[in-house]
């Protein structure tokens, strides 16, 4: 007899497919060969990896079935801050989708391809007049990868005059987890910078490191605060001054199209996240793009090859794109061109916005983060309390509610419907919530997400065990974070052997 | 919060015991991090130990952290049951938590006395 399980909560658990097999069961029927049948020798055939037998409509429901676990943007609001979890226009997906995109391979003629390069080549006309730089590459495959690629060229800038004694980057203790993980992978020492009361880089501290050892800076701005460095051009000059060179994390450009650049604020290099600023699919759809600009004085360390015209117009012709490898490039760090349907689907996205639109995305991101903060600020204590950029940081924790924690609100957040913010950091907040809605959301949305922030502070005062043991309404509830971090089994076991572990 | 008399401090929450030579990290760090899910020793035995070099790196399922070394000298032991139970450090980080164990020779000069590591933290609360 099935045992239906009716009493209780109602929880989903779908079984693997290894469960759900069968023997025998199909889903397919193989055409009969129009070549005479062959029996492959007993030493090529592998026995070890089982595969499981189901039904079309077994594995459709499924997959649907798990499909209906995730929780995306495109199924609720997603505040997940420094990751700008941005909904990504269906249109992206139509421009991405056309044949004459689609179907190109990277190694056709580029006679054959010039749709496509002009797209990239136009993609990096934007992408350098947005952030004021001289020269680009859409190489890098996401934003870690981009800051990789900034900081070897940095080194290649220092080397190729010579000066080899530089090797220390200096990272604020507001930037990225990427920045010093980026330069410990590039072979430099880290040193760490403070941040001052209000959230700013200690000029002090910084003052201090800045001497001719250095490679330079990586600055994230807006930091992880979600605050404008309110010195970002005397901390550039501190950097240059010192011969060291200014890296800017462009993963919070979302609080500044059109109406800072990079650039003019006295950076040298900075990478975008194509997948955060300008859409495209983003946290488990990916992939990522993390294109760099630099100042005309490092172009030629770009990775090879970037696009250019190889052609001038003549003749009532058009100019003629191609690939071209800058003089002291760094080499190639990515098969081809990079990711190229994230190219098509920014490149929609700038198109359709138009300098005015989005100079707006931004305008309406920092006003919808500013707005929630405005709302939560009088419950959930705000250690850096300014006119925040397009996310913020609060503290999840009361003196009068001494077990909770910031993931308990988190947890708590999904049974109202929501995706937690990003929570524990940065790391120089207290039970850090960070909180970033981006500009998509209406005041509706906004509203109702501050609501429920505010009743689960209620009940985190009232009945803690409510928020303890979150979320109630998901189809798992609270996952064991120790048994997943220490035993992690990623194997898949045989059949005949599933139940004993 | 636990702050036993008897051990020194560093503004990077770890503790010595000048006396035996083992330090550690603090139940404030232990509490901060909170669970530890792994722990990874940096030092051998006999290995020369300089104040500030890193001893330990230690991951919790919030965050990772380095531990630095409040004082200097000859590594005598290092707490190789870690390994597999790493949530001693918050059962009991100045115990059974220990990290390394040095024969000491030198000393940072910005160690805290129980008092001032209390102090220390209460502000940064």
């Amino acid at each position: 007899m099935t045992d239906f399980k009716l009493d209780g909560a109602p929880k989903i658990v779908e079984p693997t497919v290894y469960e759900l097999s069968s023997p025998g069961r199909i889903g397919v029927d193989f055409p009969e060969p129009d070549v005479p049948r062959t029996k492959l020798p007993d030493a090529m055939l592998r026995k070890e990896l089982p595969l499981p037998e189901l039904s079309e409509v077994d594995v459709v429901r499924h997959f649907v079935k798990l499909s209906t676990f995730n929780y995306s943007v495109d199924s609720g609001f997603y505040p997940l801050g420094s990751c700008t979890m941005k909904y990504n226009p269906k249109i992206n997906e139509d421009t991405a989708r056309l044949p004459g995109f689609a179907n190109l391979h990277p190694m056709q003629p580029i006679e054959t391809t010039q749709g496509a390069l002009v797209l990239m080549f136009q993609l990096q006309e934007w992408l350098k007049e947005i952030s004021g730089f001289d020269a680009i590459t859409l190489q890098p495959a996401a934003g870690a990868h981009g800051e990789f690629v900034g900081v070897l060229m940095m080194r290649a800038y220092h080397r190729d005059r010579n000066d080899m004694k530089r090797m220390k980057m200096l990272i604020p203790d507001s930037a990225h987890g990427t920045n010093p993980a980026t330069s410990a992978m590039s072979g430099l020492k880290v040193v760490q910078i403070p941040s001052d009361e209000r959230g700013n880089v200690d000029l002090d501290a910084l003052r201090a490191e800045a001497d001719d050892t250095l490679v330079g800076m990586m600055l994230t701005n807006p930091n992880t605060l979600g605050l404008f460095d309110e010195n970002v051009e005397e901390i550039c000059q501190i950097v240059h001054d010192a011969g060291g060179l200014m890296y800017g994390d462009g993963a919070n450009m979302n609080a500044m199209l059109g109406i800072t650049k990079m650039a003019d604020l006295g950076f040298d290099v900075m990478h975008y996240n194509l997948h955060k600023t300008f859409s495209t699919p983003h946290g488990g759809g990916g992939p990522g793009s993390g294109p760099v600009c630099v100042t005309a004085e490092l172009a030629d360390f770009l990775p090879a090859p970037i696009v250019d015209v190889v052609e001038e117009e003549a003749e009532g012709l058009p100019p003629l794109f191609g690939l071209v490898d800058p003089p002291k490039t760094i080499g190639r760090v990515k098969a081809f061109h990079g990711h190229f349907g994230m190219f098509v689907r920014a490149f929609t996205y700038i198109a359709m916005h138009g300098p005015d639109g989005l100079r707006d995305v931004s305008e309406y991101a920092v006003l919808n983060a500013n707005y929630i903060l405005a709302r939560l600020r009088d419950t959930y204590h705000v250690p850096y309390d300014r006119i925040c950029m397009h996310e913020f940081v609060a503290e999840g924790r009361w003196k009068d509610a001494p077990d909770i924690h910031a993931l308990d609100i988190a947890k708590r957040l999904m049974d109202y419907g929501f995706h937690p913010p990003t929570n524990y950091f940065p790391l120089i907040v207290h039970e850090a919530l960070m909180i970033e809605p981006t500009e998509t959301e209406n005041k509706v949305t906004l509203d109702t997400f501050i609501d429920a922030m505010l009743k689960i502070a209620e009940e985190a005062h009232a009945t803690p065990d409510l928020l303890h043991e979150a979320p109630h309404n998901t189809p798992f509830g609270r996952l064991d974070e120790v048994k997943a971090a220490k035993d992690l089994v990623l194997c898949c076991w045989l059949p005949e052997n599933y139940g004993e572990q | 919060m636990n702050i036993p008399s008897n051990l020194k401090y560093t503004k990077s929450d770890e503790w010595v015991d000048l006396e035996s030579g083992k330090m550690g990290l603090t139940d404030y760090a232990q509490g901060q991090l909170s669970d530890i899910v792994f722990v990874e020793a940096l030092v051998d035995v006999d290995d020369t130990l300089e104040v500030g070099g890193e001893i330990s790196s230690v991951e919790s399922v919030k965050a990772s952290a380095e531990v630095y070394a409040p004082a200097g000298g000859t590594v005598v032991a290092v707490n190789e049951g870690l390994a597999d139970t790493p949530e001693v450090i918050n059962s009991d980080p100045y115990g059974a938590g220990w990290l390394v164990q040095v024969d000491v020779s030198s000393q940072s000069d910005e160690l805290m006395d129980s008092a001032a590591y209390e102090k220390y933290c209460a502000d940064r609360d």
